[in-house]
């Protein structure tokens, strides 16, 4: 049987990765790649504490289930105002949107 | 090592692999297959820990919906840095820093909680995850409300999504 010590350990170095691609990428569609692995980090754990606790209590899974609609909605909204971006000022680069930076 | 323990070694090294292929690649519709990879390997966990409705969702929403999301967001900005030029900031070094200081303070933190290595109880064979799923979706002394505010917060994106992208100077929607 695997110990939930090893999903954990997926899950943060996942979580680790997503971070990295989300500070470093420059691309704004790249930058949501890194999003959507963070969310998925966390489903994971979410998942196997569900599995490693008392099944009959489904708070995991609900949760997981949530965090499928909310990453959804949210790449639905975010790659919008990255296509409305694109069409505007013709650049996907984060670093260029720098209107409301003083 | 039981026959279980290798298979979830490597559907976690074909997940943590295509994952950093997903953050470093340079061609991001590339970055886009790789992350079905992925979700892929995400999917196949689940199916692991018992949760065969979430496994399908999985393949259904991420693999199906987002992952394609994603490649039609590429493919419709994909003149400006395809191929050429740095795909990352000039700090990155000082990322991996970051990334790996949050891989170690998170591990730390948790071979410190006592529940770090348990296993889990054998899952029942007459044990209906599903059914208890639905139940407790639609049930109101469990959670029908967070249910019910994620379907209003869909509805919400789907018209904020619409609104955003709507081109006013193409197309004759609003004469």
């Amino acid at each position: 049987m695997i110990p939930l010590s090893w999903y954990l350990i997926i899950s943060a170095a996942l979580f680790s990765i997503g971070l990295f691609g989300v500070l470093s990428r420059k691309n704004a569609v790249a930058i949501l790649l890194g999003i959507e692995l963070m969310l998925n980090a966390a489903n994971i754990n979410l998942v196997s504490f569900w599995r490693y606790g008392d099944i009959s209590q489904m708070a995991g899974q609900v949760f997981a289930v949530i965090v499928f609609a909310v990453a959804a909605s949210e790449v639905a909204v975010g790659l919008a105002l990255v296509i409305s971006v694109y069409r505007r000022r013709n650049t996907v680069i984060a670093d260029d949107l720098d209107l409301m930076k003083w | 090592m039981t026959a279980m323990q290798i298979f979830f070694l490597i559907v976690g090294l074909v997940i943590l692999g295509s994952a950093l292929m997903v953050v470093t690649t340079h061609n991001l519709i590339h970055a886009a297959l790789w992350l079905i990879v992925t979700l892929f390997g995400v999917a196949v966990l689940y199916a692991i820990l018992n949760a065969s409705f979430l496994a399908v969702v999985q393949v259904v929403v991420y693999i199906g919906a987002i992952a394609i999301l994603f490649i039609f967001a590429v493919m419709l900005t994909r003149k400006e840095i395809r191929d050429h030029g740095p795909q990352l900031n000039s700090g990155w070094w000082l990322n991996v820093i970051i990334a790996l200081l949050t891989f170690g303070g998170l591990l730390w933190m948790l071979q410190s909680w006592n529940g770090f290595s348990k296993t889990a109880a054998d899952f029942p064979s007459s044990y209906d995850a599903v059914g208890q799923l639905g139940k407790a979706l639609i049930s109101p002394d469990a959670f029908v409300l967070p249910f019910e505010v994620a379907s209003v917060l869909l509805l919400a994106a789907l018209v904020g999504a619409v609104y955003i992208a709507f081109n006013p100077h193409s197309g004759d929607f609003r004469k």
